[in-house]
């Protein structure tokens, strides 16, 4: 059968991954300036004012899809974290790894956003309400997360360890999901479902462009740290050495 | 050896071990009756205050004392090189890590679930809260040394790594808190407190099915 899941697994090699992540890498970041230049400009400066935030809801366009990432990272961390203790491949213990200081800086952003948000429209810098204190939480699990991975020294062994950490935490995200849906709380619940959005279209679609900008960052920014990753890893490795003298890397 | 015998075994030598050191099983219940003491000299001794957070206290009391014992789950055995025997063992290290969790939790977590409501009474809980804070306490105590254990496992190759265990367990027991927590303040406030505790019974075979074979992984992961 040749089909392209049957020559998945070609991907679990370093050599190959590297490659294909090199094409990709362009691509994604092309589409992570175009679409964020478009999404920055349309939700910054076209899009209309709230009547009741007034300019303040702009932040949104910025705090909303990091807020978004911040799960999804973790996830896509999961999925690589899976992958890494079943399988053991070097590629998907150097994903879930790369992804960790990008999630942790999203969630980063996250909280600083928010809370600049905050001040105008609930008179806060912050609040002890469930999302904002899971969401504190989330940045100290990814901090976990990458502290163990530097604590440990052999690469191979922190990436395994630092991944059953990963699915661990995992019980966090539903935490965060349903927050402010199961306590009510100061954070409103979410606008945007799969069944249909309760904002305006004039708003909500710089949001999505917003959205498809940071998947495409993170995408170009998480390839490009797994592939400097598995270089220095295995860079006593023939592959390595030969890209090196081609002058490639 | 088959595998329940296996489990029975690590069950009973484990707990053997434990016994022989009666001082360390009362330093976690020494501790958290230590701490319930500091609560009334910091608050003011106000007995409205103080019954008022009497609940939420004992659970943040209960994460710190659980915190303590976590060390000894695994540390010794790595010491004495009887991990890495049990690494090469015929039978399933998921099995046997879950004799290891049972008798930490039957000798550190028990006696926390069983003394810690005793305190808080004493603090000037409600006597109609107990037994909300109690069966909370019992269905959160084996998640604590369940997620405690599986962090126990990450940091057992590692050279004084205390300090590293504590900051990585911490963030993971919030869901325990806030389930825990929040049944004492749903019964506090006259609501019922079935589903927040329903939600700890839910961790509770969830941690039974999937916290022995995530904390094999993170043995074999650490030590391998």
């Amino acid at each position: 059968m040749k089909h392209w899941l049957a020559s998945f697994h070609r991907l679990a090699s370093p050599p190959i991954f590297f490659r294909l992540a090199g094409r990709i890498m362009p691509w994604s970041l092309a589409l992570a300036i175009l679409s964020g230049g478009i999404g920055l400009v349309w939700g910054l400066v076209y899009a209309p004012a709230d009547y009741l935030q007034g300019e303040s809801v702009r932040i949104l366009y910025i705090h909303v899809p990091a807020a978004w990432m911040s799960l999804a990272i973790w996830a896509f961390m999961a999925f690589a974290a899976i992958a890494a203790l079943v399988w053991r491949t070097k590629v998907a213990e150097t994903l879930a790894m790369a992804a960790a200081p990008i999630g942790a800086c999203f969630t980063a952003i996250t909280l600083l956003t928010g809370s600049l948000w905050g001040r105008p429209t609930w008179g806060t810098y912050w609040v002890w309400d469930a999302r904002l204190t899971s969401e504190l939480i989330l940045l100290f699990l990814y901090l976990g997360v990458i502290g163990l991975y530097r604590t440990i020294e052999d690469p191979r062994r922190a990436a395994r360890a630092a991944s059953v950490l990963i699915l661990v935490g995992l019980v966090n995200l539903p935490i965060i999901r349903y927050s402010v849906e199961w306590w009510s709380t100061l954070h409103q619940p979410a606008s945007i479902r799969l069944s249909g959005s309760s904002i305006h279209p004039q708003m909500l679609w710089p949001l999505l462009v917003m959205a498809l900008a940071t998947k495409f960052y993170f995408l170009w920014a998480v390839l490009a740290r797994a592939r400097m990753m598995l270089a220095e890893n295995e860079s006593n490795k023939q592959w390595v050495r030969d890209l090196w003298r081609e002058g490639r890397l | 050896m088959s595998a329940s015998r296996a489990f029975l075994a690590t069950l009973g030598r484990d707990l053997a071990a434990y016994w022989r050191r009666p001082g360390e099983l009362l330093q976690p219940l020494w501790f958290a009756a230590l701490v319930s003491t500091l609560l009334p000299l910091a608050l003011g001794p106000e007995s409205e205050r103080l019954a008022i957070v009497a609940g939420g206290f004992s659970w943040i009391a209960a994460l710190l004392a659980g915190l303590l014992g976590l060390d000894h789950i695994f540390r010794r055995d790595a010491e004495e090189g009887v991990l890495d025997q049990l690494l090469l063992a015929p039978v399933p290290l998921s099995l046997i890590v879950a004799g290891k969790f049972l008798a930490h939790w039957l000798v550190h977590g028990l006696p926390l679930a069983l003394l810690l409501p005793l305190l808080a009474l004493w603090l000037g809980l409600p006597p109609a809260l107990l037994p909300t804070l109690a069966l909370g306490l019992l269905l959160g105590t084996p998640l604590l040394s369940a997620i405690g254990g599986i962090a126990a496992a990450l940091t057992v190759g590692l050279r004084g790594s205390g300090i590293l265990l504590v900051l990585l367990v911490a963030p993971l027991y919030v869901p325990v808190l806030i389930f825990g927590a929040g049944a004492v303040e749903a019964g506090a406030s006259g609501l019922s407190p079935r589903q927040p505790l329903l939600f700890l019974a839910a961790g509770v075979f969830l941690s039974l099915a999937l916290a022995p074979w995530l904390a094999a992984k993170a043995l074999r992961a650490a030590l391998s």
